[in-house]
């Protein structure tokens, strides 16, 4: 069964966002998308310092299944990617939540967060999905 | 095994040597030093190693392949037999139209056939594959808007069930893709479909029937909704079988479509080609259609390009699309006439409800019960996957040891654990019941012996391949160094 932590906000399009103590919003995609995509293959991330905004494409995750767009949560500027991905996509499966992390924003405007959603809010979106 | 592992050095197939020209006048800069590294064998041994080859395949011509959305139906000998008439295999693509009459007159006919059968006012015949169908449909509606100077249209919409290929023929068109959602039933979100539309709604693009597998019932509707901001809608022929001389896209409200003669015409899906995607459109976009097209003077056929359709989107290949393809299109057509044509999609439609039905009754979950299938459906094996441990995949996989060609596995995207089934309208009842008894019997192979799924193929000469190694390290070179190391 997966998990979802209750610390984290979603997206109905499976990515999660979790605000760190400086401010800066960590992306990265939920326990529940890396179990429908199966054996990540491949990872492409935003560049660093680039614009990305909320709701729109910043990368793409690709399985042995499918290849799908990742979502920024919030608008802001891409102020770190997890490099160890492009060598090791693997770490999406074993640890989504943790060293599987995409990328890292600086928000411009951080109530945007708000307006995603809860972990239970997620997981009834995913069990209608699995339905 | 690699044709290299054969090689012998200094081994050749003398028989296959022309007469050796002289080469007097490339740059010494230009010529290579070392020889290519081909390898060095007889003609026999090339023979008999792409002969086995071919024999470890599936194919229609063996095996019953079932592969939803692909329209593997039997491609008939009588239309290969015709488009290998030395007069068209021989003719010249440049040969002047006064020698080509047979060939244009078909190809004139052809024309006229997929205009009727589609309900389109104006029909070309050039693009090479559905692919390029699709571009050249999407280019047609940006040339429209822009002829019109309309230039604030900057979306396409695609419904979540269409196929991959339309977001990426819209992104190379240079439109963004905006998704509209499918409902529950299989139907678009029509109440989501109209919050999305407005000034820069450039068109839609949709099949019909879906991938889900049923027909859009509101089709007319979501016409109505697109053309009243100004949009134009994209028909994806990828499905037509299912409706082939039954309903008319342009009925529909369709402005432009492409089909792929490769499915519904019944003409070989090669490796990668040699595909067809012949484009159909509505009054609007008569102006824009790729060239050539074939014309018709009293009774004199020929090309008619550029100068006199100033404002066509252009040529799409060097000639005129992939004619021995067209060609074999041209004699199906032929062979089916027009009643047999209303047959194709009664029967396909016919033969996937036939099969869905004896599928559910051996207890197998279809995605969209409710609805009465297409020319294919979807069953589900999310129940199957949660509880006994296997895959739609190994599923799959096990079908191949009972002599069937697996079904596509895990598209649409919306369905977890789903096969897409299509039986097309060329199979017997004996064979359909053949797939049904496979399928029987393997669900009870999943309860009994489950590891018997996961570990198949068993009989197929290759095992299961590792498909995330495969992705993961990719590698397509052959270097000799490959063989040392192998």
């Amino acid at each position: 069964m997966a998990e979802f932590p209750d610390n984290l906000h979603y997206l109905d399009s499976h990515e999660w966002a979790r605000v760190e103590d400086d401010g800066t919003v960590t992306v990265g995609i939920s326990d529940h998308a890396q179990e429908s995509l199966g054996d990540v293959v491949f990872v492409e991330m935003p560049e660093l310092n680039s614009e990305v905004s909320a709701k729109n494409e910043a990368g793409v995750v690709e399985s042995v299944k499918a290849a799908s767009d990742i979502y920024a949560p919030v608008s802001g500027t891409v102020s770190a990617v997890n490099e160890q991905l492009e060598e090791a996509p693997e770490i999406v499966n074993d640890s989504p939540y943790d060293d599987g992390w995409f990328f890292n924003i600086t928000p411009s405007n951080l109530d945007e967060i708000s307006s995603l959603l809860t972990a239970s809010e997620y997981q009834k979106v995913c069990e209608e999905e699995d339905h | 095994m690699l044709i290299f592992e054969l090689s012998s050095e200094g081994r050749s197939a003398t028989a296959q040597f022309e007469e050796a020209v002289p080469v007097t006048d490339i740059p010494s800069a230009h010529l290579r030093s070392e020889s290519p590294g081909l390898p060095e064998v007889s003609e026999l041994q090339v023979v008999r190693h792409f002969t086995n080859l071919s024999k470890k395949n599936f194919s229609i011509d063996g095996q019953f392949y079932p592969l939803g959305s692909c329209t593997m139906k039997y491609n008939p000998r009588g239309a290969h037999r015709a488009a290998s008439l030395p007069g068209f295999l021989n003719r010249h693509p440049l040969a002047p139209e006064q020698n080509s009459q047979g060939f244009l007159a078909c190809m004139y006919e052809l024309q006229e056939y997929l205009k009727d059968v589609t309900g389109m006012q104006a029909v070309s015949l050039t693009p090479m594959a559905g692919a390029q169908g699709e571009f050249a449909g999407v280019a047609m509606i940006r040339a429209y808007h822009e002829h019109r100077k309309d230039t604030d249209r900057t979306e396409i919409l695609i419904p979540s069930a269409a196929h991959g290929t339309n977001p990426a023929t819209a992104v190379m068109c240079g439109y963004k893709v905006r998704e509209v959602g499918v409902t529950r039933d299989g139907d678009v979100d029509i109440d989501e479909l109209k919050s999305a539309v407005g000034p820069q709604t450039a068109g839609l693009m949709m099949t019909n029937p879906s991938t889900c597998g049923v027909f859009e019932r509101r089709i007319q509707e979501i016409a109505k909704v697109v053309h009243d901001v100004g949009g134009l809608l994209y028909y994806d022929g990828a499905n037509l079988n299912a409706i082939l001389g039954k309903v008319k896209p342009g009925d529909m409200g369709f402005d432009v479509l492409h089909m792929n003669l490769h499915k519904t015409f019944a003409t070989p899906h090669g490796g990668g080609g040699p595909g067809s995607g012949p484009v159909g459109v509505g009054e609007k976009l008569m102006p824009f259609v790729p060239t050539p097209v074939v014309g018709k003077d009293g009774d004199d056929y020929r090309w008619i390009d550029q100068s006199e359709l100033p404002l066509s989107i252009g040529h799409l290949s060097a000639f005129m699309g992939n004619a021995g393809i067209l060609l074999r299109a041209y004699a199906y057509a032929r062979l089916l006439g027009n009643q047999g044509m209303h047959r194709v999609g009664e029967y396909a439609t016919l033969n996937a409800n036939y099969m869905a039905k004896q599928l559910t009754q051996a207890g197998f979950r279809l995605a969209y019960p409710e609805r009465r299938a297409t020319h294919e459906f979807i069953v589900t094996l999310a129940d199957e996957a949660r509880d006994l441990g296997v895959t739609a995949m190994d599923f799959a996989k096990r079908l191949l040891d009972y002599g069937f060609h697996a079904p596509t596995t895990y598209f649409p995207l919306l369905v977890p654990e789903c096969l897409l089934i299509e039986p097309t309208e060329t199979e017997t009842r004996e064979e359909i019941d053949g797939f049904v008894e496979a399928m029987v019997e393997i669900l009870n192979e999943a309860r009994e012996t489950p590891d018997l799924l996961k570990q198949a193929p068993h009989t197929m000469p290759v095992k299961r391949l590792d498909d995330v190694k495969a992705a993961r390290d990719l590698d397509l070179t052959y270097s000799p160094e490959f063989l040392d190391n192998n």
